[in-house]
Formats: structure tokens, C-alpha cells, sequence
């Protein structure tokens, strides 16, 4: 039989399936294992030769989950082009609705996708094991699940006048002041938001008990961690500097300016992936594995900041082995409900603040500077845009340096952990596959192709003999 | 001044002599659909949209270059015309690139308003995706070449309304492509006084005001027929 390839058009498609490739030997144990996604590059072709003012709203488009981090990350690169001071209200109103992106954003990851694999149980039935299954035997969890995907989406809407693509912030400020009217009906979603992750947290806290197994074979391993903190080492999404840390919690960037990361991180291209594969520079591609992403973020900070997400994160502190950062990636599931909270509190003090409604929001400026680099904590983690531009502003190159990108290497060697744990040659069960899905769904890899694994539909695996013969294919349904 | 009878969609018209047929049709509350056609500007021709069937004739007649004549019979609306005037629309998306998510004409573009009347829903012809330029060298303006359907709107009133010919076409078929001056970047021109109205009067997100959001683009296609009124007969209309 031939080797399977998928081959998707960089230009016309920016989403594809998910492949994972096992590799065997002879004694038929898992050696490597390689999950394969479809690339950005296309999408980068596509920006070539745009003015740089629209680049918010192209780059807006590359995903259907977190539009907001793009429009955002793009609008700060182009702040830079224009090389204006942003008014101070639209950098708040930027603020406030990336947080409500990371709450309906971690919602929808913890509730809608992973919810039913960790209340209805790995081995439960594929057909029962969504959130329609969840919405049978839990339906308050379900419930609470969408009302905090809903608080996010009001905010956003509210603020960006679309819920899904909003044209929004732009090159050198945001579009529209918030209203006055509006905030008060925005903070009184505050507190009921709250509660809901407060008790999702305890459920959590109990439930984690069954997994003590999963747990350590879920991409449980050393690496770098990489995220923004405030200057002051504070949990940060939006602006700040870079901290780099090891897997001994040594910090080995404390505040790099984002606009150098190219000298920071260093980028391989594999011929079996589209996706490219960044590492730590100075310490080369193998030692240099580092994540980003909820967990990374709660790693590298010195505190939150806010009176509730501080609690929990001190108490996220038990997953320390030996006082070492926090390593197995099932912990993102907390993580994320951490972010939650303290997006919430954030959203509630930014919502205060008696000049969040200052009608000055943007500032005006030509092309002054010729290179732009945007960066921004999206939901799954640290998100690059840089651009170059000519003279009138078309887009020369542009470079997109995405989460699943950043986690490329440790989603691999998340799935590799798992093949080994609860695999057995080319056999496939059940269990075995919703573990695959479920290692994977970890990341929630902002790629459309995270869709399909999370509907398992069109996930392909493979299997290779020692000598890269195809063993066994396998494609989810 | 003489007068003429024609029959419109089976109606008895009178017109005056030399009168276009778009305007008459236009008198009788037709509907007609048109693109290059903008009062206040001289005829092209040129989209063929405002076609109509006359009697004892194969040939379609483009109603905004037809003078009105004696006896003629006219249809503007048949199930030919419609098939011809969608095919027309969608050989104008099919030549350049539309991409109305992120267009600053979202949902105010008179060649998607056209698309959604005609019911283009899908292309029946291969897009040639030509790779096409952007010229952002104005200080205000910008000119993206990707969705301009060669209506030459802005052409005219450079030349007609305000008077500098700034603006103008080169090549044939697909390779035609409107230039400032001398085929030269636009911040460049020596003629261009930056009045905005080549802006104003395009019919899609070809030319915008810079910085512009998507969906935010707002025209001002009547300019060129209040500015002849306000010129001609001191009629200052708003
Ligand atoms: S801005 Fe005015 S003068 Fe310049 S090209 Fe347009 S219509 Fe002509
Ligand atoms: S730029 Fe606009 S007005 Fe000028 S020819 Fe093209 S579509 Fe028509
Ligand atoms: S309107 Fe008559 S040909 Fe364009």
C-alpha cells in the first residue's frame, strides 16, 4: 500500500485534517510519533501586497475562534507602523475585549470539548461523549458552560459590534468608543460569570481525583515555558514583556521586548509538516522545546494580580514537583478556568475605571516606520505578528508565529507519551483513541483542524513499520 | 421640439427626440439595473447592464447609448435579459478579485448589490485571479485594482466635473487598468487636485478613502449630477 499523504492547497486552504503518524519498532513499541496540521503560510501569501489597514480584518479570518487575538495582534503591529501613541481608552477597550475572547475562547475548550471526556470518562461512549451527552447527565455543567461562552460573546459584541469577526480595533486605536449606557448592563454580567467558575473549579478539583493515571503520561515532561508578564512579573494577555523560563523554573529571559523575539527563538522547517517549529535559540532545537498557552502563562508569572485568580493560582501551586514549574499539560484544563476568573475580575476593574468611555480612541498617523511587530497572549498562547511594509503601507512579507505553532514540538511529545502509555502496536482501541483526541485537544490547537479532531472526523493515523513501511491507517469517521 | 412615441414593456411612451432610452425607461419608473451609467456624467456604454430587446431585432441595445426613435417596440425585462445581465455580473467578478469580507464596501457595493439582485451565488466561469496591484501612493486615497470593473465613473468626473483629466485607461480586455497621468504612481501626478470625487462616484471598494474599515466605505454617487445643477442652473440641491 502507499504512503498516505495529504496535500492541501496553501493558497485556497488554510484549514485542513489532522494526520498523526506512529512510528514502530520491531518489537512494535511507539519510537516517534508526529502530529502533521496544515499550515499559515498560505494565509501569509494571501496578506502579501494588502495595505497594512486591512490586515486586522484579513488576519481576523484565519479562525473562527479567536478572531479577536488576531484583529488585535495585527492592529498592535500596525500601531507600530504608524509609530503613534494609542489613546489611552483604546488600549483599555482592547484590553477588555481580549479578556471576554479568553473567557468564551476557554469555555468553549473546557466545557463544550473537554468537559464530557473528563465528567463522562475517557472510555465512555464516543457517541454519549459530547456536549449533548454532558447536557443529559450534566446539565448544570452544560448550562454553565454556555452562559460563560455567552458573558464573552456579549462583551464582544457590545463592544466590537459582531460577535464572530469584528472589525474592530485598527491601526492606531479601535473603531468606536464604548457607550456609557452600556456599561453598567456589561458589568452586571460580572458576577454571575464568576460564580459559575467558582464552582467549576471545585467539580474540577474533585473529578481531577480519576485521572491520577492520565495525568502523567498527558505531555508530563521538562520543558521551557514562554509568555508575557507585566513588567512586574504580573500574569499578562495583552501587552507587557517576554519571560522565558526553564523547566527548573530558572528564568532565562526575564522581560525581553516582544519586537526582538526573532533573536530569542529560532524557527526549523520539517518536510512533513507544513507548521514550522520554533525553539529556544540559545539552547538549539532539542533542549530549546518550550510551550506557551495557558499553563506556560501560569508558570512564568510571579502572581495574577486579582484577589480570586491569585487563590487559585496558589493553590494550582500543588501540581509543583520539587517546587518546579507546573509540567504535565493535563493541568491546562485548570489553567484555563484560572484565566477565566481572572479575566473576569480584570473585566470587572477595567469596566470601573471612569475613562474607560473616552471618546478619544484613535490616533491618525501615515507610515512611519517600515517593520511592525504585534504581539498578544491569545487564548492558546503567544501569538506574532510582524510585518513589513513599503513606503504606502502594502504588506511585503509578513511572518504570523502562532500558538499550535509554539506548542508544535510538545504536542508531538505529548502524543508520542501517550502512544507509549496506552498503546499497543497497531492496534486501535477505543480508549486508546479517545486519549489521542484527547492529548491533542489538551492544546486546543487554534487550527481549524482542531475541529475535526474534537469531531474526530477526518483525523488520520498511521502507522510505520521500522524500515517507514505503512503498517495500518486508520481514519476517524 | 419634437416629440417621439415608442412603446415601453407595452406601454405608450412619448419622449422628446434625441432622448436617451435609459432616461425614458428610467421616466417610467422602471427599475433598470446599470453600472457605468451615473447622472451627471456623459455615456460609455461600457457594462452592458442596462440592456433591452427590441422588436424585429436580434441584437440587444445598450438603453444608455440608444436615442429614442419613432415607433420602436422595447423590452427591459425578460427572462434573456436577466440571463445576460447575470452572466455580465458574474464576468465581472470572474476578471478580478472580490473579496467583499474584507472590502471597505461590504454590503454598500453597487457591483455586490448587483451580484445579490441577479442571484450570483456561485461563478460559472474560471476567477483568473489576476495579480493585481494597490496603489497607495495618495496622500488620501487609494486605488486597489483588484475591484474595478472598468466602469470609468472616475475617469469622467476627473475630466468632466472636475476638469484635470487626471485619470484615464490603458490596455485592452484584461489588461486594461486605469492610470493616473502618465501611468505613473498617483501621489506623482502634477494634474491631480485631491478633490476626492474619482472616490466618491466608484461604484466598489477600488478606490476608498485610506484607512477606511472594512464595510465602513460611504460614496457619494449623486456629486457629479448636483454639481452640474449647481453649476449649470443654480439649483443647490442636497
Ligand atoms: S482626486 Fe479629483 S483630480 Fe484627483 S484623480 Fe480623483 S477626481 Fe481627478
Ligand atoms: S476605479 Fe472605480 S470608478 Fe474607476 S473604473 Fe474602476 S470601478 Fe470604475
Ligand atoms: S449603464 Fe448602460 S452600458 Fe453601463
Amino acid at each position: 500500500m502507499a504512503k498516505k499523504t495529504v496535500t492541501i492547497d496553501p493558497v485556497t486552504r488554510i484549514e485542513g485534517h489532522g494526520k498523526i503518524t506512529f512510528q514502530l519498532d520491531e518489537q512494535g513499541r511507539v519510537t516517534r510519533a508526529r502530529f502533521h496540521v496544515t499550515d499559515f503560510r498560505g494565509f501569509e501569501k494571501f496578506c502579501e501586497h494588502r495595505p497594512f489597514w486591512e490586515m486586522p480584518d484579513i488576519t481576523s479570518r484565519i479562525c473562527g475562534i479567536c478572531p479577536v487575538s488576531h484583529m488585535l495582534a495585527s492592529a498592535k503591529a500596525g500601531d507600530a507602523i504608524l509609530g503613534v501613541h494609542v489613546p489611552p481608552a483604546a488600549h483599555k477597550l482592547r484590553r477588555l475585549i481580549h479578556w471576554a475572547q479568553l473567557v468564551q475562547s476557554h469555555a468553549l475548550s473546557f466545557f463544550h470539548l473537554s468537559a464530557p471526556d473528563l465528567l463522562l470518562g475517557m472510555e465512555s461512549d464516543p457517541q454519549e461523549r459530547n456536549i449533548l451527552g454532558l447536557v443529559a447527565k450534566y446539565p448544570g455543567v452544560a448550562k454553565d458552560g454556555i452562559r460563560l461562552r455567552q458573558v464573552g460573546q456579549e462583551i464582544i459584541r457590545v463592544l466590537g459590534g459582531k460577535s464572530v469577526h469584528p472589525s474592530w480595533a485598527v491601526p492606531g486605536g479601535v473603531q468606536s468608543p464604548l457607550k456609557p449606557e452600556k456599561v453598567d448592563s456589561l458589568q452586571a454580567l460580572v458576577p454571575e460569570a464568576l460564580e459559575i467558575v467558582d464552582r467549576t473549579l471545585d467539580l474540577y478539583r474533585e473529578k481531577i481525583e480519576a485521572f491520577s493515571t492520565d495525568l502523567e503520561h498527558y505531555g508530563d515532561f521538562p520543558s521551557l515555558y514562554m509568555g508575557l508578564v507585566t513588567p512586574d512579573g504580573g500574569l499578562e494577555h495583552y501587552d507587557g514583556v517576554l519571560r522565558v523560563m526553564d523547566a527548573g523554573g530558572k528564568i532565562l529571559e526575564k522581560g525581553a521586548r516582544p519586537e526582538t523575539y526573532r533573536n530569542i527563538f529560532s524557527e526549523e522547517v520539517e518536510s512533513w509538516s507544513y507548521l514550522k517549529f520554533p525553539y529556544y535559540k540559545s539552547l538549539g532545537p532539542e533542549k530549546g522545546l518550550y510551550r506557551v498557552g495557558p499553563l506556560a502563562r501560569l508558570n512564568v508569572c510571579d502572581r495574577a494580580g486579582t484577589p480570586r485568580a491569585d487563590r487559585a493560582l496558589e493553590e494550582f501551586g500543588r501540581w509543583k514537583k520539587d517546587g518546579r514549574p507546573v509540567s504535565g499539560s493535563f493541568h491546562m484544563h485548570e489553567a484555563r478556568l484560572i484565566e477565566i476568573l481572572f479575566s473576569l475580575e480584570k473585566i470587572a476593574e477595567t469596566l470601573s475605571d471612569p475613562h474607560i468611555t473616552d471618546t478619544h480612541v484613535r490616533s491618525h498617523a501615515g507610515v512611519n516606520g517600515r517593520a511592525g511587530v504585534g504581539v498578544i497572549e491569545a487564548p492558546r498562547g503567544t501569538l506574532f505578528h510582524d510585518y513589513l511594509v513599503d513606503e504606502g503601507g502594502l504588506v511585503q512579507e509578513v511572518n504570523l508565529v502562532v500558538a499550535s505553532g509554539h506548542n508544535n514540538l510538545a504536542m508531538n511529545r505529548t502524543i508520542l507519551q501517550i502512544a507509549q502509555a496506552f498503546g499497543n502496536g497497531t492496534e486501535i482501541t477505543e480508549g486508546f483513541l479517545n486519549r489521542m483526541e484527547h492529548g491533542i485537544r489538551i492544546y486546543d490547537p487554534c487550527l481549524s483542524c482542531s475541529t475535526h479532531v474534537v469531531g474526530r472526523h477526518g483525523l488520520k493515523m498511521e502507522f510505520l513499520g521500522p524500515s517507514g513501511d505503512l503498517l495500518r491507517s486508520f481514519e476517524l469517521l | 421640439m419634437a416629440l417621439v412615441t415608442l412603446t415601453i414593456d407595452n406601454r405608450k411612451v412619448s419622449a422628446e427626440e434625441g432622448q436617451n432610452l435609459l432616461q425614458v425607461i428610467r421616466e417610467q419608473g422602471i427599475d433598470m439595473p446599470t453600472l457605468c451609467h451615473l447622472d451627471g456624467l456623459s455615456e460609455r456604454g461600457g457594462c452592458r447592464l442596462c440592456v433591452v430587446e427590441e422588436e424585429g431585432s436580434s441584437k440587444l441595445l445598450a438603453s444608455c447609448v440608444t436615442a429614442v426613435r419613432e415607433n420602436m417596440r422595447v423590452t427591459t425585462g425578460s427572462d434573456r435579459l436577466f440571463r445576460y445581465r447575470r452572466m455580465l455580473v458574474e464576468l465581472l467578478f470572474a476578471e478580478r478579485n472580490h473579496v467583499c469580507s474584507v472590502c471597505v464596501m461590504n454590503r454598500r457595493c453597487e457591483l455586490q448589490s448587483l451580484a445579490l439582485r441577479f442571484g450570483v451565488d456561485h461563478l460559472r466561469y474560471d476567477p483568473l485571479y489576476p495579480r493585481l496591484s494597490t496603489d497607495v501612493s495618495h496622500e488620501k486615497y487609494a486605488l486597489d485594482h483588484n475591484r474595478c470593473v472598468l466602469c470609468a465613473r472616475c475617469v469622467r468626473v476627473c475630466d468632466e466635473v472636475e476638469g484635470v483629466h487626471t485619470l484615464d485607461m490603458m490596455g485592452r480586455g484584461v489588461s486594461c487598468r486605469v492610470i493616473a497621468d502618465l501611468n505613473q504612481p498617483w501621489a506623482t501626478s502634477r494634474t491631480c487636485t485631491n478633490c476626492g470625487k474619482c472616490v466618491q462616484v466608484c461604484p466598489t471598494g477600488a478606490m476608498y478613502i485610506k484607512e477606511t474599515f472594512s464595510a465602513h466605505g460611504e460614496k457619494r454617487p449623486d456629486l457629479p449630477k448636483r454639481i452640474r445643477d449647481g453649476r449649470e442652473k443654480h439649483t443647490w440641491g442636497g
